[in-house]
């Protein structure tokens, strides 16, 4: 009795399929950056500036970060299931990633804006600045020097968290190379490209974020 | 006129200034002078309403700088305040230093801000300095930088606090020299130092401060050369020898 196996190589056909995979990597890292990042900004301000917040915000943040990603998703996933709206898998990850990324933003934020030194808020206050002036033109430009490079790594981390998304179906760049290995057998031909792939999303970012920091300087 | 009348002020339990009375007419120099923690660097803040007061009353051209319905920001217009430690905004070029309250606060066009900084700058002797970042400054330049800021917003009273202290003895002179020059030009100030020198020679009246209240109020000559109050003249002894 002879076998066949349902294995078949690597195929240019196969391309479009990782490419989709790629596209679906970007677009959920770009929708969680965006999004967590506005998050972030609001919930490091208040928690920075407004003693009642950081009370109330403890639990979300000290959650948010404790419970591994993983079964974040799973849970939020179940959770809308049970509830009878059962949520695409992108939007899974977008609310998992983006709560994710707003506890991560936040911390950054609240550092950056915790490095102002009380006297520069004073010396902009005496000159007659209110509390937004002073914020908007002396301590956000100062905070986001501190914040920016930090940041950026966070980015560079969400990107490649994406990849866990793939437990709730979403097909990420991961989940389309594992699929792939599955039919072709050549699981290190195939995760040496994916790792490709990924070093070309989050290489620019981090070439970019090198420019960026040196226009900061001020010395 | 800046009155102060009766002027309490506690940090938790520690009580730093003890009914302090006070009055500063229009075109005086008042110089307060006495030991560390003795309650002068705070007084200044609290004129500023930077500290909030638990007693007593500061007035401020008939405005009472600690009343609930003052507009702190607008009466701040008024009173410029420079600090010990320099506080240039590190990220503006020195010329925006100057620039920057006169556009934020008093909405004057950028060309007309930026104007104004370089003639601010030319007053305390920047003006080559314009384009420069404060990391690039001296600590005297820093702190001349931070006068001209202040006198930007054409304030009516100045108020300095120990803004010599942190400098190197040879960058002292030219802040020092600035101060003379802003004294005769008759501007009202209130000059927290412990160089007794100036004091004596730049100063209208010194009050000597201890423990929160005022030992010694007078003529700066007679306070410095002939003290009344056997607290005054330790104090002076240890500063002078």
């Amino acid at each position: 009795m002879q076998f066949q196996l349902p294995y078949s190589g690597l195929q240019w056909s196969d391309l479009p399929y990782v490419l989709l995979g790629v596209w679906n990597t970007l677009i959920l890292t770009l929708a969680a950056a965006t999004f967590g990042t506005l998050i972030g900004v609001v919930i490091g301000w208040l928690r920075q500036d407004v003693p009642v917040a950081r009370v109330v915000l403890a639990p979300y943040v000290d959650v948010t970060r404790s419970v591994p990603l993983i079964i974040q998703f799973i849970l939020v996933n179940s959770s809308f299931a049970l509830a009878g709206i059962p949520l695409e898998p992108l939007w899974v990850g977008v609310i998992v990633l983006s709560l994710y990324m707003g506890v991560l933003t936040s911390e950054l934020v609240r550092a950056g804006l915790g490095a102002v030194r009380f006297q520069l808020k004073w010396a902009s206050r005496s000159l007659g600045m209110s509390y937004w002036q002073e914020l908007r033109y002396v301590s956000a430009p100062l905070a986001l020097r501190t914040f920016f490079p930090g940041w950026i790594g966070t980015v560079i981390a969400l990107t490649k968290d994406t990849a866990l998304v793939s437990v709730v179906g979403y097909v990420e760049l991961l989940r389309a190379s594992q699929v792939l290995i599955n039919r072709t057998n050549e699981a290190l031909l195939v995760l040496a490209g994916t790792g490709l792939f990924y070093f070309a999303i989050c290489y620019p970012i981090s070439l970019y974020s090198r420019r960026l920091e040196r226009t900061f300087q001020h010395d | 006129m800046i009155e102060i009348e009766n002027v309490r002020k506690s940090f938790g339990t520690l009580e730093v200034l003890k009914g302090i009375n006070l009055s500063i007419e229009k075109g005086e120099v008042l110089c307060l002078i006495g030991g560390s923690g003795s309650g002068k660097s705070t007084l200044l803040q609290c004129i500023n309403g930077l500290q909030s007061i638990q007693g007593g009353n500061i007035i401020v051209d008939g405005t009472n700088v600690h009343a609930r319905d003052t507009n702190l920001n607008t009466l701040r217009q008024k009173l410029g305040i420079v600090f010990q430690q320099y506080n240039a905004f590190p990220h503006l070029t020195a010329l925006e230093n100057v620039a920057l309250a006169p556009r934020v606060v008093k909405k004057q066009s950028r060309r007309d801000a930026l104007d104004l900084a370089r003639e601010h700058l030319d007053y305390v002797g920047l003006g080559s300095k314009a384009d420069m970042k404060p990391s690039g400054l001296s600590g005297g330049q820093q702190q001349r930088l931070a006068i001209a800021r202040a006198l930007a917003m054409k304030p009516a009273y100045m108020l300095f606090d120990e803004v010599t202290s942190a400098l190197d003895p040879e960058l002292v002179g030219e802040v020092l020299d600035t101060l003379r020059k802003l004294k005769e030009s008759g501007m009202t100030m209130i000059v927290v130092t412990h160089d007794v020198a100036f004091a004596r020679e730049s100063g209208d009246r010194v009050a000597f401060f201890d423990q929160g209240v005022i030992c010694e109020l007078g003529p700066a000559r007679q306070v410095i050369n002939d003290p009344k109050e056997e607290r005054t003249r330790q104090f002076l002894q240890r500063v002078l020898h």
